[in-house]
């Protein structure tokens, strides 16, 4: 999911940076730099927001739900996948089978509230697929799990509303269109290469969709539900595309 | 459109350009810099390259780093990575119309070709040796080649940025690029053609200004076979 933090202690680092940045430059350089980049100026980020909309839009258009995310063989699977959220590990939720249930809300007949048992008995199925991050950076995960189309079928959602959106036990959250939600290879993923899928991946769930860039495959959902209401999400809200297909 | 580019007059030489390919041409050449900054934060993010090379972020396009950090907790790379989809659609309409009105007006053949071995053998050798006259509204075998090459490198650099932007829908593209990872080495390289074009577009209209002119005004005319290029 999310964007990648490059470095454990992003601040630190980025200071770091930062002074390294300014100690190659003299101030008047700087000065004179920093005034010819327009990007901070609110016009212009007015047009580059309506960009990212005609881009949404675009991609939604080239969007093919019968076109699949090519998949690799089991030698291709990345042993040690990366670890990626906007914060450390140490500070990664550790949630209980126990504790744990999954809200359904918004658009839903049936919010009955569901338990790992309960999901990890849905017909499930496995995707070796490349994670393409929106850093560049990709690597290739075997993931298996349930198909989130069908189960949006089985507890009665409204398909034919927009969006679907998640929300995650470290404060993310996030939303897709219903066409990228209604892939097959759209999944709830509950294991990662094969095991239970461990804390620092997303457990007990990471949706996974190939069809997207990683920062739209959240980790630790607690939440799903369907509407009609824009909901934006986490990056997005911080200036990312928000279809980011792939 | 007449897409001419000499003038029947003899003796004088002319450089005309119509004002669709100066808008075409200015249009592009925003469009180009715009993603080669853009491209360059981008780059430096996650560099497609595993050599030990980066962008002074100086070059770069997206805005303050600390401001990004201090308004959203990310560095930079969201304003990069929206302007370099923001003006995608700009480079590529504008080339869609320029190809198209450069084949259909005659432009391309009539400015661009014939190139033959002999000609850019003996153009090149004197290029090298700083004896390459420059007449104005005539392109030379290696200019005519350079031409050809930069279209070449601006149209296989964003046939494997669709390739990477979109590798799922677009998978045959990306696999015929040697899939995702490798098609941003390809997209990086096709990169670095454009900008080596245009450090020598640029030093060659330093030295003839005239072509700057003829670019900005249409028309700029100069001694038949000028050194200089069309300062009498």
């Amino acid at each position: 999911m999310t964007r990648p933090l490059l470095r454990p202690t992003p601040l630190a680092t980025s200071i770091e940076r930062r002074l390294f940045l300014r100690q190659t430059l003299s101030v008047g350089a700087l000065a004179l730099l920093t005034g010819c980049d327009i990007s901070d100026n609110d016009q212009v980020q007015r047009i580059l927001k309506f960009m990212s909309r005609w881009n949404d839009r675009a991609q939604a258009f080239l969007f093919r739900r019968e076109a699949l995310a090519p998949t690799f063989a089991e030698s291709d699977v990345v042993r040690d996948f990366r670890y990626n959220a906007y914060f450390p590990m140490s500070d990664v939720p550790k949630l209980s089978a126990a504790d744990y249930r999954l809200q359904l809300s918004g658009l839903i007949a049936d919010k009955r509230p569901w338990s790992v048992e309960q999901l990890h008995a849905l017909p499930q199925e496995s995707q070796i697929t490349r994670h393409v991050c929106v850093e560049g950076w990709s690597m290739i995960g075997k993931w298996s799990g349930a198909r989130l189309g069908d189960f949006l079928k089985r507890v009665g959602a409204d398909l034919t509303a927009r969006y679907v959106g998640f929300e995650c036990a470290d404060g993310y959250y996030g939303s897709i269109d219903m066409a990228s939600a209604l892939h097959p290879q759209t999944i709830m993923a509950f294991k990662f290469a094969d095991e239970t899928l461990p804390a620092k991946y997303g457990y007990p769930i990471k949706v996974r969709i190939p069809t997207k860039l990683g920062f739209k495959n959240p980790k630790w959902v607690t939440t799903i539900y369907v509407t009609d209401r824009f909901p934006g999400g986490f990056w997005e809200d911080r200036g990312y595309n928000w279809f980011s297909g792939s | 459109m007449t897409a001419d580019a000499r003038e029947p007059m003899p003796g004088r030489a002319v450089q005309l350009h119509p004002l669709s390919r100066r808008i075409m041409h200015w249009v592009n050449a925003l469009a180009i810099l715009v993603m080669i900054g853009s491209g360059w934060r981008i780059y430096d993010y996650y560099p497609a390259l595993s050599i030990d090379f980066g962008f002074p972020y100086y070059l770069t396009l997206g805005g303050d780093l600390s401001l990004s950090e201090a308004l959203n907790n990310e560095d930079g790379l969201a304003n990069a990575l929206a302007w370099h989809f923001g003006a995608m659609w700009v480079l590529v309409l504008n080339l869609l119309a320029y190809l198209v009105v450069g084949f259909a007006s005659g432009h391309f053949r009539r400015d661009f070709l014939p190139i033959t071995p002999r000609a850019f053998l003996r153009d090149f050798a004197a290029a090298l040796t700083f004896r390459l006259q420059h007449r104005l509204g005539e392109y030379n075998a290696v200019q005519k080649l350079l031409y050809w090459g930069v279209l070449g490198a601006v149209v296989v650099t964003v046939l494997s940025g669709l390739s990477i932007w979109k590798p799922v829908q677009l998978k045959e593209l990306t696999w015929l690029f040697g899939g995702y990872e490798f098609a941003r080495v390809v997209h990086f390289f096709g990169m670095a053609a454009i900008v080596g074009f245009l450090i020598v577009h640029v030093a060659l209209t330093i030295l003839v200004p005239s072509t700057l002119i003829a670019m900005i005004l249409g028309r700029a005319s100069g001694a038949p076979h000028s050194r200089t290029g069309g300062h009498r």
